[in-house]
């Protein structure tokens, strides 16, 4: 079974799934740091006490949650470019839609975890005299912020995963690239097999990092 | 230094409280009692508007905190508060506990908020806890600290909402004794509580409340020995 197939080989075509990893990090990396300011923007939203924000918040949320990341990905590549009368580089195009998809899921995120916080907790900063705001800065997040990293690390690693559904949309990442290789190379089981063993490496030192980090910051 | 009149409040159609009338002088020691759900906590809550009150006037010194353009943080400082599970900060250790306010509210540099917390621990006897952070205390322990940093803003007034309810019982001495101290040495203070004996030792005037309304009021002596409503006389057999 596995002798009929060329293994060794695989390494021939390691510098181009190289550039589809490079890849599928920039957008990671970038996706996800703009889906955490908008996560954490639309978070504060979704706890706000003025009608509008809160509302604008709520439907990006519910949009974003309640439709498939790949319609979104073609979506904004296929569709929006003929809305606005610009054409988006698949690049660029890849990084809105993670930075928007995750954006929601941390919103979520962000919510949760302020309102796990005890009630108690903002009552005792009030009566000491401290503004909502100061209470929020100095009591409510520093404590929220800690509760919001497993669930963080959760998400990030799904949405490094997500990022294989811009093959679509010919963004040039990981997936892309080994797509590529098989249809030419007709070496499906071996590209698709180091592929995955790619994503799997990406997700598993993440997770080794995020596990030292709770550690650090004695998250139980 | 303080005046209520005609407090109300309601949660939806729940009437908490139903008129409230009652004045409190300086360095006046008041306790409240009466049983769960009398509306005791919500009063207090009502006196730093922890709660929103539903229609009433509370004046605290001097001022009415109804106003709409008074800056409620501001009688807040002046108006310490002791919850019944102590709500210290965890993710600060309890120095930090007591300095916060006094520095972002107060302006005080941080030397400045540090002496002041050594000179508070030291009064309620956990000088030695000051880098300690407040899951590794005791129950009475983490109660002291809440007191201290309730003091750090030097309060006019100090409110008690059970401070002793959620305690071991061989803890609870502790924690009176701090308040006893603290009534001893003058401060005004409004005790939301069900121990009876401290009511009736350290009280100037307790106040019996039950459905949202102050039945009777009077000095310790004339409340537990010849109470005139039939209702205090009921609540008291039931306690004592």
């Amino acid at each position: 079974m596995i002798g009929r197939f060329d293994w060794l080989g695989v390494i021939d075509f390691f510098p181009q799934l190289g550039i589809g990893l490079c890849y599928t990090l920039l957008i990671s990396v970038v996706g996800l740091l703009i889906g955490f300011v908008l996560g954490a923007i639309f978070g504060l939203g979704r706890l706000s006490k003025n009608k509008l924000f809160y509302s604008i918040a709520s439907v990006y949320v519910e949009v974003i949650r309640g439709t498939p990341l790949l319609v979104q990905a073609i979506w904004v590549f296929f569709a929006l470019p003929l809305i606005i009368e610009y054409n988006l580089a698949s690049i660029s195009a890849g990084i809105i839609v993670i930075s928007v998809n995750s954006g929601a899921y941390i919103a979520e995120i962000v919510r949760g975890a302020v309102q796990s916080i005890e009630k108690g907790q903002m009552e005792a900063g009030r009566s000491l005299g401290l503004t909502h705001n100061q209470a929020m800065r100095y009591i409510i997040w520093p404590q929220a912020f800690k509760r919001m990293i497993p669930p963080l690390g959760n998400q990030f690693i799904i949405s490094i995963k997500d990022t294989s559904l811009l093959s679509v949309i010919l963004v040039p990442e990981l997936m892309f690239q080994g797509r590529l290789v098989a249809s030419n190379y007709f070496n499906a089981v071996e590209i698709y097999t180091t592929v995955a063993m790619f994503y799997l490496a990406i997700t598993l030192t993440l997770s080794f990092v995020l596990r030292y980090v709770e550690r650090r910051l004695n998250i139980q | 230094m303080i005046k209520v009149r005609q407090l109300y409040k309601k949660f939806g159609d729940n009437e908490v409280l139903r008129g409230i009338d009652c004045e409190m002088k300086e360095k006046e020691v008041v306790c409240v009692i009466g049983p769960s759900g009398s509306g005791k906590s919500t009063f207090l809550r009502c006196l730093n508007l922890l709660e929103t009150i539903t229609s009433g006037e509370v004046i605290i010194d001097g001022e009415n905190i109804m106003n709409p353009n008074i800056d409620i943080n501001k009688i807040r400082t002046e108006v310490g508060m002791v919850f019944q599970q102590f709500n210290l900060f965890p993710h600060k250790n309890v120095m930090e506990n007591i300095i916060l306010a006094p520095m972002k509210v107060r302006k005080l540099s941080r030397e400045e908020a540090i002496a002041r917390g050594e000179k508070l621990l030291e009064k309620v006897g956990l000088s030695d806890k000051g880098r300690s952070y407040p899951q590794q205390l005791s129950g009475g322990q983490q109660q002291r600290v809440a007191i201290a940093r309730a003091l750090a803003m030097e309060p006019k007034l100090m409110l008690f909402d059970e401070p002793t309810s959620a305690l071991d019982p061989e803890l609870v001495g502790e924690v009176l004794a701090v308040m006893k101290q603290l009534a001893e040495e003058g401060m005004t203070m409004i005790v939301v509580t069900h121990e009876m004996g401290f009511a009736r030792e350290v009280a100037d005037r307790v106040l019996f409340m039950d459905h949202g309304l102050i039945v009777e009021e009077g000095t310790p002596e004339q409340i537990f020995t010849s109470p005139r409503s039939e209702r205090t006389k009921e609540f008291l057999n039931k306690v004592l």
